[in-house]
């Protein structure tokens, strides 16, 4: 291992700076504090290391070792060979963020256009660079809604991921605004609209709901939902899974104030949940209460096209304790990936791999439907992931699919105690009709 | 002479024209969800994506195209192994709801990076959950707020810093909902104790400190800080900012610590990737420990790896699933590399490179340097002495140095210095890099001071408008 090129110049460097030894310049650190030695293993070198980590690997399986129709809002996506190529190049990895714009034009370019492919895709006005993911996107959106409309609640169906409505918890704890969550329709799996009228007043800053759903349900009544948060004074705000807005309307269509998601489905690999990407798309007007890195185009000293950070003044490294987000580090590399799937998909393309995973998703709850103890739990149109519900124990059910080298969907209960024996079965372009089959003919053979 | 590459990119949707795709909808989507409006990508060619993007990387700088002394980003070598092994689809395409028992070399990783990490901080547990230094601080202050509600403390609101510390610490303390007060250094650039003791009180919740500070200054104080702080019963928080200068040689758990985050895209050699992803750990003390995120990973007896759900005081969580990942597993292939020898000689290099270089610049006396002599792994210089003679800036002297084929230092913090340059090495640079940036800066200071306003010449564009880009803001192509 050679990372370090002075350890060998270091007493030649010494020597010329009249210095003994280089504990000379660790002498202000009191001896009390000092220590010898950390206790670490000795260091490997990459052979060894590589050898090591074959070895750690070979006890996990991917998706290529075990057959997966785990759901949950994330799933592995194909991801064509030029995103790989383009982000490892390593003028863009190596770069930090983009604070000497004259140094970073093609990283700026890139995040340009990338806000311009998302701001479109939502049918928004404007992106900015990235958030963290899905869940911090969605806290930010509600801070935001707090500061634009200066009221202390926000909105949420019940039926959003756990782990979601713990970070927005958390987010929105100290500036103590309250969650009010509204229930879903048992039948259909929906926001149930009627409850939301009922809860909504005009203390609300924001209205979230999610299309489709944690469910997998298309939400339909989005112009009812819409027309209610407006009606009542709050901001309409949609998360969104970007794969499938290649069948369904852009949440610009029917009226959202600002957009959310988690775009790591974007070209980006599962990667055990990170790195992720937050999506934040919003309308014009909210610009100057945006969170997060935005870039902007502009000229240079000779009147030439280029790209720097815009708004700054909004950023925390100028504004310190009054700016509107604390975050600095961003999720850039995972928005260059997602720039260059979505070029490299076009609109055609894009539409197609959407639709592919719609059809698959009716093709699973299909074949999954007629088996014997097996139905669907909400007679909705879904997209990629649905809800069955067995009837048998779906722990144990799991445990027999796993012997048959298949992951089952995510269970249920243990967050949403009305959905026992549930499951949550996701699919994805990455299945084929064998795949389909498979699981329905093992889950056959368990159930019987 | 160093010269970049330049192009007139096109943006993807000038290369080739966006068609409309007229699609027919699909029956089965609900009506109201219907699309009215087509989404509107560049249709493109797989060569013609390839070559736009290779034009913008070769007009973007990285660690791998020269030196990078940004101060406090810690720009090190990002070794290519890393990357490597991260691919491996039995780490990238696991899923984070798959079976534990499908996953155990995941949950290895992430049991021991914990662990390797107390070690390096002398903390006793760490959470691997926050995607960057600025939610990790997040997680810190939440952290702070639960301890001392569950003692029942809730009038303790207010957190304090000193005027060195970096922007993400005043921003997170707000976001948690904790009143910021800032109080002033010392003529040595240090923290001064007879404010700190006058400024704590009942109310405090907690102090952060970044050490060494901002000013690549060791607070030698520390242990008088870390009494002063906890006689008043507050917390004692660690921005790991700057840990780079001192692994292998003090640790903050031992400085009296009780909250530690690390920046594992600084210290330990994951990539930035122009601005993320990251990853911020933050490690507590034992007191802490059952308000930690969840889920907790642990170790059965027969060396199973477990995920743990059951704590009933945990805050929950502060993002999806288990952290970055892919960030972790690279930081966790480095140290197994580097072992306990190779991290201590990273900071000792770091420290060395930046004292060889301030004492070279210093010593040209073309440059000033406030406050103490003696620096960690930064130092800060003021080129206050240039504008007053010269007029020239120190946003000057960093887009002449770009000219120079070199990427300027942080500029213009921390903000007690005047016209600051904020100088982090690394241990990463050879003696002859370090000797090429000090004569550059040297020479810069004697250039004449038209040259320098007119800088950059040999990047891409010449000087951007960055005001601007504020005033007007274009912030897509639909805006055009």
């Amino acid at each position: 291992m050679k990372f370090i090129p002075n350890s060998s110049e270091k007493n030649k460097m010494l020597k010329e700076m009249k210095i003994k030894n280089i504990d000379y310049l660790f002498a202000d650190i009191p001896s009390n504090i000092k220590i010898k030695k950390l206790d670490l293993p000795k260091g490997l070198s990459q052979q060894e290391t590589e050898k090591k980590l074959r070895g750690i690997a070979n006890n996990n399986k991917s998706y290529n070792d075990i057959l997966s129709f785990i759901g949950g809002g994330i799933k592995p996506h194909y991801i064509p060979s030029i995103v790989k190529s383009i982000i490892s190049r390593s003028e863009f990895y190596t770069a930090y963020t983009p604070y000497q714009s004259e140094a970073s034009q093609g990283f700026l370019q890139a995040m340009f256009e990338y806000q311009s492919m998302i701001a479109d895709l939502t049918g928004m006005d404007i992106a900015n660079a990235s958030l963290y993911d899905g869940g911090t996107a969605l806290s930010e959106a509600a801070l935001m809604c707090v500061r634009i409309k200066r009221k202390k609640s926000f909105i949420i169906p019940e039926n959003i991921s756990w782990e979601k409505k713990s970070i927005l918890s958390n987010y929105l704890k100290g500036p103590d605004i309250k969650i009010v969550e509204v229930p879903y329709d048992k039948k259909t799996g929906k926001v149930d609209v009627k409850e939301l009228e009922d809860i909504i007043d005009g203390n609300v800053a924001g209205v979230y709901i999610e299309n489709p759903n944690f469910f997998g349900v298309f939400e339909d009544n989005v112009n009812k939902i819409s027309n209610i948060a407006k009606e009542n004074g709050s901001l309409f705000v949609v998360g969104v899974d970007p794969i499938s807005l290649g069948v369904i309307k852009k949440p610009g269509d029917y009226n959202a104030d600002i957009v959310i998601g988690e775009g790591r489905a974007l070209g980006n690999p599962v990667d055990y949940g990170g790195s992720s990407l937050g999506l934040f798309s919003c309308k014009q007007e909210f610009l100057r209460q945006m969170p997060g890195r935005v870039i902007g185009m502009t000229n240079d000293n000779n009147g030439k096209r280029a790209f720097c950070m815009a708004l700054q003044t909004r950023e925390q490294h100028i504004r310190r304790g009054r700016a509107t987000s604390n975050i600095c580090t961003n999720e850039g590399l995972c928005a260059l990936a997602s720039a260059c799937y979505l070029s490299w998909y076009g609109s055609q393309g894009f539409e197609k791999l959407s639709k592919i995973n719609f059809e698959n998703g009716q093709k699973l709850s299909k074949e999954l439907n007629l088996i014997k103890g097996f139905k669907r739990k909400f007679e909705s149109i879904h997209f990629n992931e649905f809800v069955i519900q067995t009837s048998t124990d779906v722990r144990e059910l799991n445990k027999k699919l796993l012997k048959n080298n298949i992951q089952g969907g995510l269970i249920l209960d243990k967050h949403y105690p009305d959905l026992k024996n549930c499951m949550l079965f996701g699919i994805t372009e990455l299945h084929c009709e064998e795949d389909i089959k498979k699981i329905s003919s093992v889950l056959k053979e368990v159930m019987s | 002479m160093y010269r970049s590459a330049v192009y007139d990119e096109p943006f993807l949707n000038e290369i080739s024209k966006i068609i409309d795709t007229k699609s027919k909808p699909i029956s089965e989507i609900p009506k109201s969800l219907q699309k009215t409006d087509n989404i509107k990508l560049p249709d493109l060619d797989e060569t013609q994506i390839a070559r736009h993007y290779h034009h913008l990387s070769q007009m973007n700088y990285g660690i791998d195209s020269g030196f990078y002394p940004l101060g406090s980003c810690t720009m090190k070598y990002n070794p290519k192994i890393c990357e490597t092994i991260s691919s491996w689809d039995k780490f990238s395409g696991t899923h984070p709801y798959q079976d534990p028992s499908t996953v155990q070399g995941n949950l290895k990783i992430l049991f021991e990076l914990e662990r390797m990490l107390c070690e390096i901080t002398g903390m006793d547990f760490f959470s691997l959950q926050p995607a960057a230094g600025a939610q990790g601080e997040f997680l810190g202050m939440l952290l702070t707020r639960a301890y001392h509600e569950n003692k029942g403390e809730n009038n303790r609101t207010e957190v304090i810093l000193p005027d060195t510390s970096h922007g993400t610490n005043p921003a997170s303390v707000t976001m948690a909902g904790f009143n910021l007060i800032e109080i002033e250094s010392t003529k040595e650039g240090m923290v001064d104790l007879e404010i700190l003791e006058k400024t704590v009180s009942e109310k405090t919740a907690c102090f952060m400190l970044t050490n060494p500070n901002t000013l690549g200054i060791f607070e030698s104080d520390i242990t008088e800080i870390q009494k002063i702080v906890h006689k008043a019963g507050a917390l004692l928080y660690y921005d790991g900012a700057n840990m780079n200068a001192i692994m292998g040689k003090t640790r903050p758990g031992d400085m009296g610590f009780d909250i530690v985050h690390l920046n594992l895209h600084k210290t330990f050699s994951t990539p930035h990737g122009g601005g993320g992803p990251g990853s911020g750990p933050v490690g507590v003390k034992i007191k802490l420990e059952k308000f930690l995120p969840i889920p907790r990973i642990g170790r059965t007896e027969d060396e199973k790896y477990i995920f743990d759900y059951d704590a009933p005081k945990s805050i929950g969580k502060i993002k999806n699933f288990y952290g970055n990942f892919s960030v972790l597993l690279k930081a966790y292939i480095y140290i197994q590399m580097m072992g306990s020898d190779g991290l201590k000689n990273a900071s000792e290099i770091a420290v060395l490179n930046s004292n060889y270089m301030k004492n070279k610049i210093v010593d040209s006396g073309k440059y000033e340097m406030p406050y103490k002599n003696l620096r960690k792994h930064e130092f800060v210089l003021s080129c206050e002495k240039l504008r007053k003679e010269k007029n020239i800036r120190a946003m000057d002297v960093a887009k002449r140095l770009l000219d120079y084929g070199l990427h300027p230092p942080t500029i213009y913090f921390p903000l007690i210095v005047k016209e600051a340059l904020m100088i982090e090495p690394t241990e990463s640079e050879s003696k002859t890099e370090l000797d090429k940036f000090v004569e550059s800066l040297i020479s810069i200071a004697d250039e004449d001071p038209e040259i320098l306003k007119k800088s950059p010449v040999n990047t891409p564009i010449g000087r951007v408008d960055e005001v601007n880009a504020t005033k007007n803001p274009i912030l897509n192509w639909n805006m055009i």
